[in-house]
């Protein structure tokens, strides 16, 4: 067998270590060793964005990233982002503006967009469409992702001038 | 206000029913939207057993040689196998189109190459191993040696004699031909003032699903379980069965969460014959997922047809005739159907217009390529390429209005009865065509493409106005002794009430992102007068429900969600039977109101379903000789295809120095009938107008002289993404179906049909002024700026088109 390497990860606020093939992708320590399976693969070559994860806070390509390189790094899946009942804004607007189909892209799709809200929370179309260039979709034609997008922004920029209100109050 | 899961946009009361018509949250996204749904790749079993493929590297080859030795020693690899451990234990893929009088080569495809390859990328050895990398490591230590053959990848090089042969025993590379025709042709043709020719190729393209196929595979105690990423897993069982040799009974196929299919998982692959011989050779569960090059290689494709079209016209504009001969690249062996993918534009081939005479002429022909299959549409996309853009053609020779051509010629009266046999349930073209261009002021377009012009912007704007047949479909017309498809094509349905009043619905249609699950449970809440929350549709699992046909052909909704309302109302009928009893009424006197079933003009007496169900299964008191249980089956078999149609307009702007074409605006106006949920049609339409935006344009799959696939990954298959597109217009008429008590007719693939030649029109109305009057797709910045090049007479126009003479890597 291949040598092993120790890594440490933090994924979704746990500590995760494990011994690794260096070469072993970030996504499948992700999906295969710590059974993350919202985060998948669809093209190997970077271009469709379904295993886009945040890493130290940024939207990076999990099937291009080394499990090595994210040792002692903050990971976010999809399964850290909210759960039924408890849905982040951009899962709660992609539900509620269509803006999946077969759902297969969408984990990535929904990393991808809170990143560039983080980045932009106010985009124009222009704007998310770029942003999402990186990410492919064969089923619902872009349009009710970007609606989605656009939706979160506002919901985000809403509760966070209410955050900002209630703080000035108090 | 209803659970998660199903909540209204609108304010329209919940009520006792309601449902239908409504844009309801899809019951499916909680899953998906938190990563927790179960794609195939996400399953495990216990001790599985990874497998690895090797593939050919030659188009066309002798296979000389297979040393596995060196790849079976290494660590944690448990097998490798080829064609010689198959033996006879495994069959070949039957392929299902078998029509009468029609002679079809049909050479044996098998999971593991016998002796030779016929294309880049068939599988020769399989290595199963512990470790998902160590079985990739192993596969490229198998040893194959290849004697090449001569290659051919050219569909009209093939049918030209001293061709070299793709299969020797068959002495041509013509796999059959097939002809459908109505009315006098040549008579129509003799009797019009203006005949149009046109060549059109339609190029080979990928379905591209962002889920890679992929299968998991588990032999246990004599029986079968395959879970497989396809849109067919009853068929894929019926066929199992034969190729494998075991009976039904012990083969279980589930379609777990299935990540897009496009026709692309309407297939019966190798890797899912070979992934369970595997299994029951080895006794333990074998996993295979395919790469996206895997993915690119030996996953079907579809279109790839060249057509030669022939329409004519009296001066008046009254078209007489079309005539279509077919030229199908099949690729060089076939797997479930692609030889019938083809005459699909034959059934189309009238078009929306009053043709007195029609006909299609298809060749197929074998190259050293991959098998072409269905993708979205499957035929019918070519059908109103070719329709389309020759009306356009045929208004440009008459110096008439496209759109006046049109509607001097649209179909106004229905049922239609087609001059080839096929009877149009209903229509409202003009009114299509009216709500479009009501959207697109045309009149403003024209105003502002002038402006544009004078200020060297080029913007143009196609329309495409089309029908297609979908809700495969009535068995006499499509089995045996009709189309010669070797299948029925029913679908089937149950619906169970459970003792406290919730229902459990069972599809045999398989869903994979169309929101079915939603759709359906709309249907049945209204007819149950229940909460489409408390209605849970099943489907994609051959152990559970009845034998379905699946999903594929915009049938779903027309054929599945009519089946399901049928059984639907054998509930209600029973549930009323009781309801009548208890409250001593005449069944007739029952009806559904306020979610209860009520005495008529008596609203006080009544029952919910929770009731009925109550009684129905404590059956102390039903009525005399009534079984117990509520739980009723519909195996239903549509008596006509269903009709959609609609117009499209798509605006695009071309870059003359580089002949990039954006497209800045499209207008979907469609009709499929009766709208069960508006969200879940335009979420429909947004998509099949990006997938034939993307062949248009962008796609295309592409081999070299040698029959290398150039386009084996995304880097240079061109996937549409989100900044190559334009947010879109839709609107919708409803003409309801009157083949269905639901009145509907089918979206999946209505707006892929619909939308290529709109945006080809629309770059040649762009480029009008330049002199380019003809293009084919993918509109490549290449061969945009050579057809302007060529226009103003300054050097070659495009290459001719066929795969491997001009690239799609422009």
């Amino acid at each position: 067998m291949a040598r092993m390497v120790r890594v440490a990860v933090n994924v979704n606020g746990v500590e995760r270590s494990a011994d690794v093939e260096p070469r072993l992708l970030l996504v499948h320590f992700l999906r295969e060793t710590l059974g993350l399976t919202g985060t998948h693969v669809g093209c190997d070559t970077s271009n469709c964005g379904a295993c886009t994860v945040h890493l130290d806070g940024e939207a990076v390509k999990s099937c291009t990233v080394l499990t090595v390189q994210a040792d002692g790094a903050e990971v976010k899946t999809i399964e850290g982002m909210g759960r039924e009942g408890d849905l982040h804004p951009v899962q709660e607007a992609f539900w509620a503006e269509h803006g999946l189909q077969c759902g297969y892209c969408t984990p990535g799709m929904i990393m991808a967009s809170a990143d560039l809200l983080a980045r932009n929370p106010d985009p124009t179309e222009a704007d998310v469409r770029e942003a999402l260039a990186g990410n492919l979709c064969r089923c619902t034609g872009y349009h009710n992702i970007v609606k989605a997008v656009l939706a979160a922004a506002g919901e985000m920029r809403g509760a966070s001038a209410q955050r900002t209100g209630e703080e000035v109050t108090a | 206000m209803g659970a998660p899961g199903v909540e209204a946009f609108e304010t329209t009361p919940p009520g006792g029913n309601g449902h239908v018509g409504r844009s309801l949250r899809r019951k499916e996204d909680p899953r998906l939207i938190t990563g927790r749904a179960h794609y195939v790749d996400d399953l495990t079993l216990p001790n599985t057993l990874y497998a690895a493929i090797v593939r050919s590297p030659e188009a066309h080859a002798k296979i000389v040689s297979i040393d596995t030795t060196v790849a079976r020693e290494q660590p944690g690899i448990e097998a490798v196998f080829t064609a010689e451990d198959l033996g006879d234990e495994v069959a070949p893929t039957p392929m299902v189109w078998a029509p009468k009088g029609v002679d079809i080569f049909v050479p044996d495809h098998y999971p593991l190459a016998k002796g030779k390859v016929g294309y880049v990328g068939q599988a020769v050895a399989v290595v199963l191993g512990s470790d998902k990398y160590g079985v990739v490591d192993a596969a490229g230590l198998v040893e194959v040696e290849y004697d090449p053959l001569p290659v051919v990848v050219d569909p009209e090089a093939a049918l030209e004699d001293g061709s070299p042969l793709v299969h020797d025993e068959y002495g041509t590379n013509k796999v059959f031909e097939w002809s459908l025709a109505g009315g006098d042709v040549e008579a129509a043709f003799a009797d019009s003032d203006v005949v149009v020719e046109k060549r059109i190729v339609n190029h080979r393209t990928a379905g591209a699903a962002i889920e890679p196929r992929g299968v998991l595979a588990d032999w246990r105690e004599g029986k079968m379980t395959l879970w497989s990423a396809t849109q067919i897993p009853h068929i894929v069982r019926v066929i199992l069965s034969i190729q494998l040799g075991i009976t039904e009974d012990k083969i279980r196929v589930v379609a777990p969460e299935v990540g897009g299919g496009f026709g692309s998982k309407l297939q019966v692959y190798g890797e899912e014959v070979l992934a369970c011989w595997a299994s029951r050779r080895l006794d333990r569960p074998v996993k295979w997922t395919a790469t996206r090059s895997e993915e690119m290689l030996v996953t079907h494709h579809g279109r790839d047809q060249i057509d030669y079209v022939r329409l004519g016209a009296k001066k008046d504009g009254s078209v007489t005739a079309i005539h279509a001969k077919v030229i199908q690249d099949c690729g060089s062996y076939h797997l479930i159907e692609g030889p019938v993918i083809p005459t699909f534009t034959a059934c189309v081939i009238s078009g929306c217009y009053d043709f007195k005479a029609v006909q299609t002429d298809i060749v197929g022909v074998f190259t050293n390529k991959f098998t072409t299959d269905a993708i979205r549409g499957a035929g019918r996309p070519e059908a109103t390429h070719l329709i389309e853009l020759s009306m356009d053609a045929l208004a440009e020779e008459l110096g008439m209005d496209p759109l006046e051509l049109r509607r001097k010629n649209f179909l106004k009266e229905f049922p239609n009865a087609r001059p080839h046999g096929f009877l149009y349930d209903s229509g409202n073209y003009d009114g299509t065509l009216d709500g479009c261009l009501e959207m697109l002021d045309l009149e403003g377009f024209r105003r502002e493409q002038a402006e544009l012009r004078d200020r060297g912007v080029y913007r143009g704007v196609g329309f495409s106005t089309y029908v297609e047949i979908c809700g495969l479909g009535p068995s006499r017309a499509l089995g045996p002794d009709g189309w010669g498809m070797q299948g029925g094509y029913f679908e089937s349905a149950q619906v169970r009430v459970h003792p406290t009043g919730s229902v459990t619905v069972y599809s045999g249609t398989s869903p994979h992102g169309q929101g079915l699950e939603t759709a359906f449970a709309q249907i049945v809440a209204d007819r149950l007068g229940v909460d489409p929350e408390i209605v849970d549709v099943i489907h994609g699992d051959t152990n559970t429900g009845p034998f379905g046909k699946n999903t594929y052909g915009s049938r779903s909704m027309s054929v599945g969600g009519e089946a399901i309302a049928r059984a639907a109302e054998k509930v209600q009928d029973k549930a009323k039977r009781i309801v009548a009893h208890k409250l001593e009424a005449a069944p007739e006197d029952i009806e559904l109101a306020e979610g209860r079933f009520q005495v008529r003009g008596s609203p006080d007496k009544g029952m919910t379903l929770a009731e009925v169900s109550g009684e129905a299964y404590i059956p102390g008191d039903l009525p005399e000789g009534m079984e117990a249980g509520l739980d009723e089956m519909c195996f239903y078999d549509p008596d006509n295809f269903v009709w959609p149609a609609g117009a499209h307009a798509c605006v695009s702007e071309v870059d003359v120095e580089t002949g990039r074409v954006d497209v800045v605006r499209y207008i979907a106006f469609d009709d499929c009938g009766r709208a069960i949920n508006p969200r879940l049609i335009d979420g429909q339409i947004h998509g099949g107008i990006v997938h034939a935006l993307g062949q248009a344009i962008y796609e295309q799959v592409v081999y070299d002289a040698d029959g290398q696939l150039i386009t084996g990954t995304f880097v240079d298959y061109a996937l549409p993404s989100a900044a190559d597109v334009p947010s879109f217009e839709t609107g919708r008429i409803e003409t309801p179906s009157p083949t269905n008590t639901l009145g509907v007719k089918g979206v999946g693939e209505a707006a892929t049909i619909a939308c290529s030649p709109a945006v080809v029109a629309s770059v040649i109305d762009a480029l009008k002024p330049l002199g380019v009057t003809d293009i084919n797709m993918p509109l490549s910045p290449l061969r945009v700026w050579q057809a302007i090049q060529a226009a103003q007479g300054k050097g070659e126009g495009p290459a001719r088109t066929e795969q491997g003479k001009e690239g799609g890597m422009s």
